[in-house]
């Protein structure tokens, strides 16, 4: 029973947080402002796990095939698939669910026990839609270029450890990347990308915006996003791949 | 005008209000008192529309606020004026930009209209040079004070405080008390605060409505209140050592 109070109440939420904004303009700014705060400022963290994750991916590849049945730019091919479908989307997506969305539970969840959301109620001005469809806007629309980096990021560190290491040559390397290339997976990633951004910003928010209580309450619906955004993606997938693949 | 009737609320098996009425009248300093728990702040949360109450009416001016639509009640809240127990102010902002905050949302004036009417705001309430602030750079009683400015800057109605006085000092208090007051002269607002300070109260209290056990267990006027004959009212009235000493001291004249 609980479990359908939470999705009902959840499906509410975003419910008044598409209804009609009352300064699009300042909705605007705001938009921009969470694509900084939530995108921008996660370039960093995005770019170190990308570039050690696809030199990962790459060594325990060739150490798993190594075999002379298999041809040497198969370890490059390996690295750009598992990339491309599963690591950067998925991987980042879970990382910055961490990152991204404690952040959101945290911010709202102070606003709501500092009483600010009911400031902003009583002004009349629609909470959910303010605090919340911006940050839904400016990660579904950031989130795919952090991927995208990420996947260049990610074949380009399996290219330098490949090389680094010695146990793949530059050549077969590229020749593996390019190797039967469907650009549909990409369109594939990136759609599980923004499914992932909407699940990460709105899961968080509803944990942040029905915090009750003070500081360690806060501290409670920020894990609980982590969590529970976690447990949602791995769940949604699963459920786009058999869709988007099979 | 503000009319409230029979009101009840509940939190579950938590009855914290019964059958609450009362008329908080239009350019008056009306308080609701009462102790800490005793369900002050969820008759002001309910007449403002934070909570849902399940028996009983919020009138403005003659409308039920809960009977409204969702457009009607957004009207009527953007002719309420609100400060927070905390000022809730918005952290992120600067003190003008807080004060500028519910202008940018709803006023149609230019952006130097807004800039010179928040700045009015602001000396109003005797807070110059600090606008780009933040608020956690200023001090309770200025951040109280920021409150009360933005609060007015839609020249309210309806201007609800509460616990005003809470972590300030005697002599910040008596500021804030005296702003509440000269505000409400000045905009004729139906103003509502809500407190246990019984300086407060002699300060400033006009139409005085007394909540024990979630019941109004009491109304009427500052001048009255001293010389009630209600128990309950006169425990929490005189439960400070000041208060006692001016009880000994109206006796003794």
């Amino acid at each position: 029973m609980t479990v359908l109070f939470h999705i009902g109440r959840y499906f509410l939420l975003l419910r008044e947080t598409f209804s009609r904004p009352e300064r699009l303009r300042l909705y605007w700014k705001r938009t921009l402002e969470e694509m900084d705060l939530l995108g921008v400022q996660s370039l960093g963290i995005v770019a170190l796990l990308s570039v050690f994750m696809g030199a990962v991916i790459t060594i325990q590849t060739k150490t798993n095939i190594d075999s002379p049945l298999i041809q040497a730019w198969v370890v490059g091919f390996a690295a750009r698939q598992s990339t491309i479908l599963e690591f950067s989307p998925t991987i980042i997506s879970l990382i910055l669910a961490g990152k991204v969305g404690s952040n959101i539970a945290a911010e709202i969840g102070s606003m709501r026990v500092k009483e600010q959301i009911d400031a902003l109620d009583i002004m009349g001005v629609n909470s959910a839609g303010y605090l919340i469809l911006p940050k839904i806007v400016g990660s579904m629309f950031i989130n795919p270029f952090l991927v995208m980096i990420s996947m260049f990021l990610s074949i380009f560190g399996g290219y330098l450890a490949g090389i680094g290491t010695g146990i793949v040559s530059s050549t077969d390397y590229l020749q593996g990347i390019q190797m039967g290339f469907i650009p549909y997976h990409v369109t594939y990633a990136l759609i599980k990308t923004v499914v992932f951004a909407f699940i990460i910003a709105t899961v968080s928010a509803y944990q942040g915006y029905y915090t009750v209580g003070g500081t360690r309450e806060v501290g409670i619906s920020s894990t609980r996003a982590v969590v529970y955004s976690n447990v949602v993606i791995l769940i949604v997938n699963y459920a786009l791949t058999q869709m988007l693949l099979i | 005008m503000i009319e409230v009737k029979g009101l009840s609320k509940r939190f579950g098996t938590n009855q914290v209000l019964t059958d609450v009425s009362a008329v908080f009248q239009k350019g008056r300093v009306n308080q609701i008192i009462g102790m800490s728990g005793s369900g002050k702040s969820v008759l002001a949360k309910c007449m403002v529309g934070l909570h849902k109450p399940e028996e009983g009416k919020v009138l403005y001016e003659g409308h039920s606020f809960h009977d409204m639509d969702n457009e009607e009640k957004r009207g009527v809240r953007q002719e309420i004026g609100m400060l927070f127990q905390g000022s809730a102010l918005f952290d992120s902002l600067t003190v003008l930009e807080n004060v500028m905050f519910p202008l940018k949302m709803f006023a149609t004036m230019p952006p130097t209209e807004m800039k010179a009417r928040a700045h009015d705001c602001l000396k109003r309430v005797k807070i110059v040079d600090k606008d780009g602030l933040f608020p956690a750079e200023l001090s309770g009683g200025m951040q109280k004070r920021v409150g009360i400015a933005r609060a007015i800057a839609m020249n309210p109605k309806y201007l609800f405080c509460d616990e005003p006085n809470s972590g300030l000092d005697p002599q910040t208090s008596i500021v804030i008390d005296e702003l509440i007051k000269e505000i409400t002269v000045e905009f004729n607002t139906t103003t509502i605060v809500i407190t246990h300070d019984m300086n407060s109260v002699m300060e400033t209290g006009e139409n005085i409505i007394f909540i024990h056990k979630g019941q109004k267990w009491w109304q009427g006027e500052s001048e009255d209140l001293l010389n009630s004959d209600n128990k309950e009212l006169n425990e929490f009235i005189f439960a400070s050592a000041l208060m006692r000493r001016v009880k000994a001291a109206m006796k003794r004249e």
